[in-house]
């Protein structure tokens, strides 16, 4: 099956065996995409990995830029101006409705729901909006810098962000109303693709695949990053373990979002965008004008890089699709000697085995939607 | 440093004094540089015992040092739910010797050791089908070794198998 099939969301291929109807090993076929991410962001300097990010799942550049950052962050160990990470919790969770509105999109669509992609689709490109509008790109955004943002928010972000809250919440109360008791969409996804805590545990799931099995773990409430500590949220878990469960945590999920969407354009608070650590972070633009100090500081970083200090890190941060981690090896020069991706894609394709097996070719199709993975990711 | 690390650090040193090699910590992370063949006794020490739950394989990745005698050096990042800490472990090994496989500890062990043994050339003891994953049938080289160039590609794809493409250098 694939690796040029509409249903494999990009470039996945699989090897089944199957008797008769029944699937008895699926074993995935990676790699299509693979374009060395890893070994290209070795040959740069580290603030101009950053657009490398966006390209592995490119249904959530925020987040990944957002890892990425807050990884050279914690190895350069500055600290990031309230603003800046209230703002890049505002677009991380704008980022997690694009991701998952695509999702249950696609997803539908793959089980025979074609209308939810239209009405998904639709929403999405509200949330696309906001990105042309902070950053001037739809998909790519490349919007967060280390040490804050690439340019203030405009002025104009709050207003549309509202738009989009305003609208969202009787729009996802739309898309149960089509899927949640449709007696199509249940029997194709309860009972279907399961997984138990102990294998998904062991197969390294992470996000709302975990979520879905009942085990309440998120990496916002429990190693928080970029004060999501200060926000008022819930994590949904549902015991279900299969396709269904994982539908009705990434819905509530949405809900959330908004939830901390509001909070965050509610409390936003007032200062600048990025950090002041000179010889690390670009200064402002006007003072680079005029200062001479400022100039030089400027050119050095264009030219030289940064200079972090010896070591490595990891920092995981909670994407859309799970955990995405970031490990980075510095041996002081301005190129990081090492970064690697960890891709929650990569190890969920890793357990469609498992979710297969002894259940039907057509539920392969729930079972690769339902992981919700992104062959960008998965491949680098 | 957080009082779990505190134990962690204090735990292992007694247990496995001989096959510590390094501590260190940095930004709050702590790292273990251990002996290649306690790896497995460590990794399940630290997954089994009650006081630490580091039940979660978060990632397996490598490290490349081609100037060092034992040029390897795979990464285990290790999460307990408890805690809500990480550790990293870390071995060395030579090019060509076998480092242990973590399979049978974890699943997620599996696509990660491949990916390795794909990118780096590091080959895994015990590993039930440690093939490359990425990058495609008959490919030549590791590509994230330091000494794999970044500027030239060799072509990739032929139609025979028999007839693999010539490199060029």
């Amino acid at each position: 099956m694939g690796p040029q099939h509409p249903a494999t969301h990009g470039v996945l291929r699989l090897q089944l065996d199957l008797d008769g109807e029944t699937v008895i090993k699926a074993q995935p076929i990676i790699g299509y995409l693979h374009t060395g991410i890893e070994k290209t962001a070795e040959s740069k300097h580290y603030s101009k990995a950053i657009p490398l990010t966006d390209r592995m799942d490119y249904l959530s550049p925020m987040s990944n830029n957002l890892g990425y950052c807050l990884a050279v962050e914690k190895l350069l160990g500055i600290e990031i101006p309230e603003k800046a990470q209230w703002a890049r919790v505002c677009l991380a969770e704008l980022t997690r409705l694009n991701s998952h509105l695509v999702w249950v999109g696609t997803h539908a669509l793959d089980i025979g729901a074609m209308s939810m992609m239209l009405y998904a689709f639709r929403e999405r490109e509200k949330i696309l909006g906001i990105y042309e509008l902070v950053s001037g790109q739809r998909m790519m955004s490349t919007y967060f810098r280390i040490g804050g943002l690439a340019l203030d928010l405009p002025p104009n972000f709050d207003e549309r962000v509202r738009e989009i809250l305003d609208l969202l919440p009787s729009r996802i109360s739309e898309y149960e109303d089509l899927l949640t008791e449709n007696p199509i969409w249940r029997n194709r996804t309860i009972g279907v693709a399961k997984i138990s805590p102990e294998e998904a545990l062991s197969c390294g799931l992470t996000g709302p695949l975990l979520r879905s099995c009942g085990i309440k773990h998120d990496l916002r409430k429990t190693n928080p990053y970029s004060s999501y500590e200060k926000f008022d949220f819930d994590i949904p878990t549902n015991d279900g373990c299969d396709v269904f469960a994982r539908y009705v945590v990434k819905m509530e999920e949405m809900r959330q979002s908004l939830r901390i969407i509001r909070q965050a354009l509610d409390g936003m608070p007032s200062g600048d965008y990025r950090a002041h650590a000179p010889g690390v972070v670009l200064p402002p633009k006007e003072k680079v004008l005029s200062e001479m100090e400022s100039l030089i500081f400027h050119f050095k970083i264009i030219t030289e890089g940064i200079h972090p200090p010896v070591g490595e890190v990891y920092q995981g941060i909670e994407s859309p699709k799970g955990e995405i981690g970031f490990y980075i090896v510095s041996d002081g020069s301005p190129y990081p000697y090492r970064m690697r991706v960890r891709p929650p894609s990569f190890v969920h394709v890793g357990a469609l085995d498992k979710m297969c097996q002894g259940g039907l070719v057509a539920d392969v199709i729930a079972a690769i939607g339902s992981i919700d993975i992104i062959l960008g990711e998965v491949d680098r | 440093m957080t009082e779990i690390h505190e134990k962690v650090e204090k735990k292992l040193r007694d247990s496995f004094s001989s096959s510590i090699r390094e501590v260190s910590h940095f930004r709050d992370e702590l790292t273990f540089l251990i002996e290649k063949d306690a790896l497995l006794d460590v990794l399940r020490f630290l997954k089994d015992d009650p006081e630490f739950t580091y039940v979660f394989l978060t990632d397996l990745t490598a490290t490349d040092w081609p100037d060092r005698e034992e040029r390897h050096e795979v990464v285990y990042q290790l999460y307990s739910f408890d805690s809500h800490t990480y550790v990293r472990i870390k071995v060395r090994a030579k090019q060509g010797e076998k480092v242990a496989s973590a399979t049978a500890i974890w699943d997620v062990a599996n696509p990660f050791e491949r990916e390795v043994y794909d990118l780096f050339g590091v080959e895994f003891e015990g590993h039930p089908n440690l093939t490359r994953i990425l990058t495609p049938e008959g490919f030549e080289g590791f590509p994230l070794r330091k000494d794999y160039p970044l500027t030239y590609e060799v072509p990739q794809f032929t139609h025979s198998v028999d007839d693999p493409p010539e490199v060029i250098k």
